[in-house]
């Protein structure tokens, strides 16, 4: 497993995860800077991501969209706040209409790339927290609700079992 | 037990904020109902012959004491009881935690594929 260590700060709201690759730190960044190795990791098993605008420019905005199994797209954009290739990458992340446009009153994410190599392997860090104590409660009723939906499907089945 | 002394004026402070803030019945009723779930201290105030600012001074000392935790949503302020919004952020930073848990073996995955590739 690549994780070594992640560590949470119940005050700040932040949750710090550390990997180590058996990369060089070149190859890491690309896991970013190159917009089709992002798409096959960003996304969560069955939401495969899809980047239309990618640029890790400071100010940048990046626009994608997930792609759920029933076809659904969940749109998704970043605004790069601090870039240094290949060594760190400080981006906010929220949500986006269907037009890709940032969501008004959703919750957003600050996310902290720190990239170091050392004797041929490469230690990755992501400090991940959310904006705002308010967006850290949103996003864990919508999750609520997510587990609902989820809990909702595997019902669906179950009840055309009982109909079979 | 070793007592360290250095912590005890601390944990003196803390035990008299605590019993201080629960010695008044409505702070206890105001405990009580975060504990059954999140309220507004506007919403509150409809329930005391208290004014607002009455209520609020209660929720400081309560919050004082870390018996509650009082968030900003909107326009609202929301009471908590601080046990439950302890919980809650541990919930929060451990789904942020396996979301990029499951990211960085994605990752892994790639880099070892790019590494047969070449």
């Amino acid at each position: 497993m690549p994780v070594t260590d992640v560590t949470k700060d119940l005050d700040a709201l932040t949750m710090t995860i550390t990997a180590e690759f058996d990369a060089d730190a070149e190859q890491v960044w690309e896991m970013w800077s190159d917009p089709r190795r992002l798409e096959r990791w960003w996304g969560p098993p069955g939401y495969p991501a899809t980047f239309v605008d990618h640029d890790l420019s400071p100010g940048a905005r990046t626009a994608y969209f997930m792609t759920s199994p029933e076809g659904q797209k969940h749109h998704g954009w970043w605004r790069i706040e601090e870039v240094d290739p290949p060594r760190s990458l400080r981006f906010e992340d929220g949500f986006a209409d269907d037009d890709g446009k940032p969501s008004d009153g959703m919750p957003t994410g600050i996310a902290t790339v720190t990239i170091t190599e050392a004797d041929g392997a490469t230690t990755m860090s992501i400090e991940s927290r959310f904006a705002s104590r308010e967006g850290m409660e949103q996003t864990l009723e919508m999750g609520m609700e997510q587990g609902m939906i989820e809990a909702l499907g595997q019902i669906d089945p179950l009840l055309a079992g009982e109909r079979a | 037990m070793v007592v360290d002394r250095r912590k005890r004026p601390d944990r003196e402070k803390a035990a008299d904020l605590l019993f201080g803030a629960l010695a008044d019945p409505t702070r206890r009723d105001i405990f009580r109902r975060a504990h059954e779930g999140r309220l507004s201290v506007s919403a509150l105030a409809r329930e005391y012959p208290i004014s607002l600012a009455a209520v609020q001074k209660h929720v400081d000392v309560l919050e004082r004491a870390e018996l509650v935790s009082k968030h900003r949503v909107g326009r609202e302020s929301i009471v908590r009881a601080e046990a439950d919004a302890l919980k809650r952020a541990h919930a929060a930073l451990d789904r942020l935690a396996s979301e990029w848990r499951g990211r960085i073996e994605r990752i892994d995955l790639i880099l070892a594929e790019d590494k047969g590739d070449s």
